[in-house]
Order: C-alpha cells, then sequence, then structure tokens
C-alpha cells in the first residue's frame, strides 16, 4: 500500500513545493537531494500555478487507474519562472488543447486507492 | 466583532440541463423548470469532490485576504458529501493552503446548514481570541436518487470564507439560530441516496426555519428589510427563497443578485454562502447583507454583515461567483452524468 509514500509528498503535491538549489539556484520540482552542481543544500520554494502547455499528448489507453478517464490530455506544463512538470489537461475540449495555451494549475483527485482505500489528490491544468 | 477577510468560490464547469434529465425518465421538463425554477445544474466531474471544490475556494478566500496562511489557526468544512466517513476533509484544505500544524480542524455535519455553522464556529473563535484567522467553508457534491425530483437541483459547488479581526471586508455584527427537530430530509448510514418528505419540506420545513430565522434576527438586531442593500437565502430550488425574500418585505432587487440556484442547482452545504460570495463580489461599502441558511433535520443560521471599505480593493482579486456560473460551460448527455455521478455499476477492477 503506498499511503505512506504518498504522504510523504505531500508538500510537493499539495502545495507545489519544489527545492531550490543553494548554490547554483537551480529548481527541482519534485525536490532532490543532490543537484547537478553537487550541491546538498535546498531551499524550500512553492512554484507558480500559473503557466503554459509546451508539448502534450491525448492518451487513449490509459493506466489501469485511468481507464475510466480516457481520452484525456496529458501535458508538460512549464510554470512561471520556468519549472516544468507532467500534468493531465482537463476541462478543456481535446480539439482546443494547443502548445502555448496559458493554464492554471487546480487541486484534483488523482486516483484512489481501490474503493476502500486513501484517495489521492494533486494538480491538473486547466484553461487559465 | 469578527468578520469576513476574504472570500472564495468555486464550482464545477460541466452542467446537465433539465431536459435531458426530464427526457430520461420521461418527465414534463417544462413543469420542472416553471415549478423549480431551475435551468441547468452544476456537476462534478470524477476527479471533483467536497475536499477539491473546497481547496479552490479556499485559495481565492485567501487571496483576498492577502494575509499568512500560517496564520490561520481553525480550517472547518461544512458537507454532507465529506469524500471520507472518517478522515476530516480539514486537514487536506488546511495542509494544501500551508496552515497546518497549529491548526484546529473538525468537520461538520447538519444537511444544508454545515456551511453557516463551520462559518459561525470560525467567527467566534476569533471573537473569542482563540485564533487569529479561521476558515469556514460549505461545500457538497450533492447526491440525488435517479428520478427524484431531487435530481434535477443537486448539484455542487463551494463557498469559503476566511474570518479575522482585523482588516475586514465585512464585520459580522449579528448571528442568530433557529433549530427544531424535523423530519423533513435525512439518509441514514450506508444509503447512497437520501430521502425526503415530499410536500412536508415546504411549509413545516424550509420556510418555518427560514422566516423563523429570518424574523429572529431582524427582532435581534433591531433592522428592517430596507435597512439591507442584499439578502440571500438557502436555494434548494429557485422559487422558495424568493417566496421568503417576499413574505419578508425584501424587493428583487435585493434578492437577485444571490440567487444563482435556476443555473446552478443546489450545492447544498454551498448553497446560500455561494450566494453571499455573488454579493460580495459587487456590495458597496457600508450595504448591509441578511444571510440565512437552511438544513433539513432543521435550521437556519441568521448573519448579519456590514462592508468596509477595503471591500472594494479586493473583489477583483480573485474569480467572481457569477463569471464562473455564466461562463464556459461544458453540457453533458445524462449518460455522461450518469458515469460523473457514478451511478452506473462497474465490474470491480482486477475481478
Amino acid at each position: 500500500m503506498p499511503s505512506a509514500s504518498y504522504t510523504r509528498e505531500i508538500p510537493q503535491r499539495y502545495r507545489l513545493e519544489a527545492g531550490k538549489c543553494s548554490s547554483c539556484g537551480k529548481i527541482y520540482y519534485p525536490p532532490r537531494l543532490v543537484c547537478v552542481c553537487g550541491g546538498r543544500d535546498f531551499e524550500t520554494v512553492a512554484l507558480s500555478d500559473t503557466g503554459k502547455v509546451v508539448t502534450y499528448t491525448i492518451i487513449r489507453v490509459g493506466p489501469s487507474d485511468f481507464v475510466e478517464e480516457v481520452p484525456y490530455g496529458l501535458g508538460i506544463v512549464e510554470v512561471d519562472g520556468g519549472v516544468r512538470l507532467m500534468a493531465q489537461l482537463v476541462d478543456v475540449p481535446l480539439d482546443d488543447i494547443k502548445t502555448g495555451m496559458p493554464v492554471r494549475l487546480e487541486f484534483r483527485k488523482i486516483y484512489q486507492e481501490g474503493e476502500a482505500g486513501i484517495i489521492c489528490y494533486g494538480h491538473k491544468a486547466v484553461p487559465a | 466583532m469578527a468578520g469576513i477577510v476574504g472570500w472564495g468560490c468555486h464550482m464545477p464547469r460541466h452542467r446537465v440541463k433539465v431536459e435531458e434529465i426530464a427526457k430520461v425518465w420521461g418527465a414534463d421538463a417544462q413543469a420542472y423548470k416553471k415549478g423549480l425554477n431551475v435551468q441547468e445544474k452544476s456537476v462534478p466531474a470524477p476527479d471533483t469532490d467536497t475536499i477539491t471544490l473546497s481547496v479552490t475556494a479556499a485559495r481565492r478566500a485567501v487571496a483576498r485576504a492577502g494575509v499568512d496562511p500560517a496564520a490561520i489557526g481553525a480550517c472547518y468544512v461544512g458537507s454532507e458529501s465529506h469524500p471520507y466517513a472518517v478522515k476530516p476533509s480539514g486537514t487536506t484544505v488546511a495542509e494544501v493552503l500551508g496552515a497546518t500544524p497549529e491548526c484546529r480542524c473538525a468537520d461538520f455535519e447538519f444537511a444544508c446548514k454545515a456551511g453557516t455553522e463551520a462559518m459561525t464556529v470560525a467567527l467566534r473563535l476569533v471573537d473569542a481570541g482563540e485564533v487569529t484567522y479561521a476558515l469556514g467553508i460549505g461545500a457538497d457534491t450533492s447526491q440525488g436518487a435517479p428520478g427524484d425530483a431531487l435530481e434535477y437541483t443537486a448539484s455542487a459547488g463551494a463557498a469559503a470564507f476566511l474570518m479575522g479581526a482585523d482588516n475586514l471586508v465585512a464585520e459580522c455584527e449579528h448571528t442568530y439560530s433557529y433549530m427544531t427537530d424535523t423530519a423533513d430530509f435525512w439518509r441514514r448510514e450506508y444509503q447512497y441516496y437520501p430521502q425526503h418528505a415530499g410536500r412536508f419540506t415546504g411549509e413545516p420545513a424550509y420556510f418555518k426555519h427560514v422566516l423563523g430565522c429570518a424574523k429572529g434576527i431582524l427582532d435581534k438586531a433591531g433592522l428592517k428589510p430596507e435597512d439591507f442593500a442584499y439578502c440571500v437565502f438557502h436555494q434548494p430550488n429557485g422559487k422558495f427563497p424568493a417566496t421568503v425574500a417576499k413574505k419578508l418585505g425584501f424587493k428583487k432587487e435585493q434578492w437577485e443578485q444571490g440567487l444563482l440556484c435556476p443555473l446552478l442547482g443546489n450545492t447544498y452545504s454551498g448553497s446560500s454562502p455561494m450566494g453571499l460570495t455573488a454579493i460580495l463580489d459587487v456590495v458597496k461599502p457600508g450595504d448591509r447583507i441578511l444571510h440565512v441558511s437552511y438544513g433539513s433535520g432543521a435550521g437556519s443560521d441568521g448573519f448579519v454583515f456590514r462592508c468596509t471599505d477595503r471591500i472594494a480593493e479586493v473583489q477583483k482579486l480573485a474569480p467572481q461567483t457569477r463569471e464562473l456560473l455564466e461562463g464556459e460551460r461544458f453540457y453533458l448527455q445524462y449518460g455522461e452524468y450518469a458515469k460523473f455521478r457514478g451511478k452506473i455499476i462497474m465490474n470491480v477492477k482486477g475481478a
């Protein structure tokens, strides 16, 4: 049961908290322990919740937790400040999804651990 | 007295029209539209629940308040559709905002007035000096049994109010509650859909309590309808709140801004609180607002708010309620609606 690992990831899943290397300033999302520059000290910074779609695909055969959602958009979103992350693209007709489309990250259910398990939340991208 | 320092609203973009539901059940859509004064209702997508709606509404409330979320000392969510039977909705909301760990939290339930009870407790904790800021949220993804009259109105949405003692946008001048044991609407443990007592939900339930609460708070405050710029009442349909407003002597221009039900449906715990957000979006400094909720079982909470000069500075700092209500919407067919609301029996995964 992955509940424990999910709980440990709450800061990044819920508050979009990233790690900013104290040596070179590179920002990692999700946070990591060692920077490419070798630095190990990171400052916690919250990502912007607005950005744009850099690229995307349409998922028509989804993994087991997402089969009831197909077809759905899945994109790389560059948030204001330059950090990129992957997110589902929702509340938008599939034909309207475009690269460069302004989006906002909105808190949503991502999946659940079966009918009796915990509900796992995070962010999806919606048109800004 | 304490009051509101920030407010926020959120609702799904998906909608279903009364005609779409009526054609499945062979019902007369025009009769429902006229009888209930409802055209369409919001529908939560499968990735939307009371927690996600509450989070977005609360983020908007904090944005308008402009305060450090770490100073929020209490987070109360009122709903009858908490995603968990055991595990609070409020812990997730507080965690997303960054209000943990020094934060009080419990979920509230009282049919459709759980949200206003959460607001009252949040106000009183601030008044008592226990916390600097407290969140009171009303949110629901309400259920109505297929084919039941409730199916035409049961919808989804959330309103969040950050209460504080300083930097107010609206001071709470008075509160009042009116409550009896009245079995007009209920859902027993393990039952999926609520039951209701048909026409008994009108005069002995909704009207008795809403009118009793409204008259009680007006007497307590020594105020008359003409002392208010706006009023908002619980909206199980589009007709009941207008009838109450007229009986009390309010004019259409006082109640129509807060009446969202014709395009939104009944968001249960979010209902009158969301109407209040629509009023706060347009109200002017010095204006008074009367807010009366209703929850089956049964009771009403009343509030008299008076807006401050600061309100005009924050109205545009987050999306406004009528923009969300009348903005881009995606209309569902009944089959899609049934899938979204989990009304289709599926095979168990892996079986």
